[in-house]
C-alpha cells in the first residue's frame, strides 16, 4: 500500500471517530505494513496539511489518541446553533474534588474527605454524571469502599493528553515563601490552541 | 480569594469548609502557616461561626468539629508542658492541623490549574459525545407521547388483575389533589413515582388521566433531560429552565436549574 493511501484512511477514521484513537490502534489496523513511526509522521502530515489551507477543523492529540475537533474560534457560532453543547461550569467545590481525584487516583471518598475536611458525596454523584470521573474498583480493606478515578472525558474537558501533563503536585506549593506567579501554566495542554479570532465572524 | 474591604471585617465569601475558612483567615492575616497563633485564630475562627448563624447560613457540621479540633489544640498549647515528665515534650500539637492544611492547600491550587485549562479547553468542540447535561438538567419539555409511553411501561409492570373487581368510584379530582399534595412537599418528583401508590390498573389510569389534566391546566409541567429519557414531574412554578439559560452556574449545588429547583426535601436525583 502507497503511504499516500493509509494516510487517506487514517484521516477517514479520524473523521468518523467519537472518541480520541490512540496510534496504538493504526498499528494493529497496518500490522507490519507501517511502522508506529510511519503512522505518526501521517497524522503529523494531516495535522499541518489542515493547519496550511486555513481549515475549520483541525486534528487534535487529547485523551490518549487523535481526534478533529473544530477551532476554538468557532465555538460562539456552534454554542448558538447547538444548544446543547453549551458548556458547563464546575463549582469550586467539584473542582477542588476532581484536582484530588486526578492527583491521588484511585482514592475513596474518605481519603477525599479527609483532605478536603468536607463531606463529598454530592460532589461526586455530579462528577460522575458529567462522566468527569468514573469508579475504578474496589479497595481491598474493610467495608471493600469503592475507588475513583477520572475518566477520558476529563482529559478531553481540560485538554489534556494525559495524566501525567498535570503539573506536579509538588510543583504546586503555593504562596507561603513566595508571591504567587510560578504556577506553571505555560507547560501545558495543546497550545496549539492558541490561535486567535482571525477574521471570524461573530455571531 | 478577594480581600475584603478593610472596614467590615467580614467577608461573605462562602466558604467550601473549615480548611478553608481556616486558611481564608491565616492570609487574611498574613500569618505563617507552619506557626499559627491558636488562640488568635481560634478566635477568629469562632467568631465566623457566630456570624454564619446569625446571618443564618446553612452550617456544614465539619465547621463545628473544626472548632473543637482548634479549641482542643488551643488548650493543649496553654497547658505548662510537664517538664518533669520528660516524655510529654512531644510534638507539636498543631502539627496534623498544620500538615492538613497544607495539603488542602495544594489540592486548592491545583483546582486553580484545572480551571484554567478548562476555561482554555472550552471552546474546542470534538464530534458529538452524549451532551455533558446532569441526571438533574431535565430541561425538555415531555411530550404527550413521552408520557404515554413512559405510562405504558407503567401499566406493562403493573401486576395483572384477576378475577372480579368490585366497581368503586374513584374520581380524577381526588387524584388530582394527591398529585398536588405530593408536590407541595417536594418540588418534583420522578413519573413512576406517581404511580407507586396504587396497584389497581384503574388507580393508575386515574392517576394518569389527573396527570394530564394538571398538565392542561398549567399547574405542573413534565420534564426530560434527553429525548426518550426519564421524565419528572414539576410544579409549574419550580419547574426548571429551557436550555437557554442553561450554562451560567452549573456548579454541585445549582445546577443551573434557578433558584427554585432546590427547594424544600428535593434532593433525590434519579438512581
Amino acid at each position: 500500500m502507497e503511504p499516500r493511501d493509509a494516510r487517506n484512511i487514517l484521516e477517514a477514521l479520524l473523521f468518523i471517530t467519537e472518541q480520541p484513537v490512540p496510534l496504538k490502534a493504526f498499528e494493529e489496523l497496518f500490522a507490519g505494513e507501517f511502522s508506529r513511526f510511519d503512522l505518526e509522521k501521517m497524522v503529523e502530515e494531516i495535522v499541518s496539511d489542515y493547519q496550511a489551507r486555513g481549515s475549520a477543523l483541525e486534528l487534535r492529540e487529547v485523551a490518549g489518541g487523535w481526534q478533529f475537533s473544530s477551532r476554538p474560534e468557532f465555538a460562539p457560532w456552534i454554542r448558538k446553533l447547538f444548544k446543547d453543547r453549551l458548556t458547563y461550569r464546575l463549582s469550586a467545590s467539584a473542582l477542588e474534588t476532581l484536582s484530588i481525584i486526578a492527583y491521588k487516583q484511585p482514592i475513596t471518598r474518605s481519603e477525599i474527605e479527609e483532605i478536603r475536611g468536607v463531606e463529598v458525596s454530592a460532589v461526586l454523584d455530579t462528577l460522575g454524571e458529567r462522566r468527569l470521573i468514573r469508579i475504578a474498583g474496589r479497595r481491598e480493606s474493610v467495608g471493600r469502599p469503592l475507588l475513583y478515578g477520572t475518566t477520558p472525558d476529563f482529559l478531553k474537558a481540560f485538554g489534556l493528553k494525559q495524566l501525567e501533563d498535570l503539573p506536579s503536585i509538588e510543583s504546586l506549593m503555593p504562596p507561603q515563601a513566595e508571591p504567587q506567579s510560578q504556577l506553571p501554566l505555560e507547560t501545558q495542554p495543546q497550545t496549539q490552541a492558541e490561535s486567535t479570532n482571525e477574521g471570524v465572524p461573530q455571531p | 480569594m478577594t480581600e475584603t474591604p478593610r472596614q467590615m471585617d467580614v467577608s461573605l465569601d462562602v466558604f467550601e469548609g473549615p480548611l478553608d475558612l481556616l486558611l481564608h483567615l491565616i492570609k487574611k492575616d498574613d500569618l505563617n502557616i507552619s506557626d499559627i497563633p491558636i488562640a488568635q485564630i481560634t478566635q477568629e475562627y469562632l467568631g465566623y461561626l457566630d456570624l454564619m448563624k446569625d446571618l443564618n447560613l446553612e452550617m456544614a457540621g465539619e465547621f463545628l468539629v473544626m472548632a473543637s479540633t482548634l479549641v482542643a489544640i488551643k488548650a493543649q498549647m496553654l497547658l505548662p508542658a510537664p517538664d518533669a515528665l520528660e516524655e510529654e515534650t512531644g510534638p507539636d500539637p498543631r502539627a496534623e492541623l498544620v500538615n492538613k492544611l497544607l495539603e488542602y492547600q495544594r489540592f486548592k491550587e491545583a483546582a486553580g490549574v484545572l480551571s484554567v485549562y478548562k476555561e482554555k479547553a472550552k471552546d474546542i468542540y470534538y464530534r458529538a459525545i452524549p451532551p455533558p447535561f446532569s441526571q438533574d438538567d431535565f430541561t425538555l419539555r415531555a411530550s404527550v407521547f413521552d408520557l404515554l409511553t413512559a405510562f405504558k411501561r407503567v401499566l406493562d409492570q403493573a401486576p395483572r388483575e384477576i378475577g372480579q373487581i368490585l366497581r368503586e368510584e374513584i374520581t380524577i379530582e381526588s387524584k388530582i389533589r394527591e398529585v398536588l399534595d405530593l408536590l407541595e412537599a417536594k418540588s418534583s418528583v420522578a413519573f413512576e413515582e406517581l404511580f407507586s401508590g396504587g396497584c389497581r390498573r384503574i388507580d393508575l389510569i386515574v392517576t394518569f388521566l389527573a396527570l394530564l389534566e394538571l398538565i392542561r391546566m398549567k399547574q405542573i409541567v413534565a420534564m426530560q433531560a434527553e429525548v426518550f429519557g426519564a421524565i419528572r414531574i414539576y410544579r409549574a412554578d419550580a419547574a426548571p429552565q429551557t436550555p437557554d439559560v442553561i450554562p451560567a452556574e452549573a456548579g454541585t449545588q445549582n445546577l443551573g436549574l434557578g433558584p427554585d429547583f432546590r427547594r424544600g426535601d428535593e434532593q433525590e436525583s434519579q438512581a
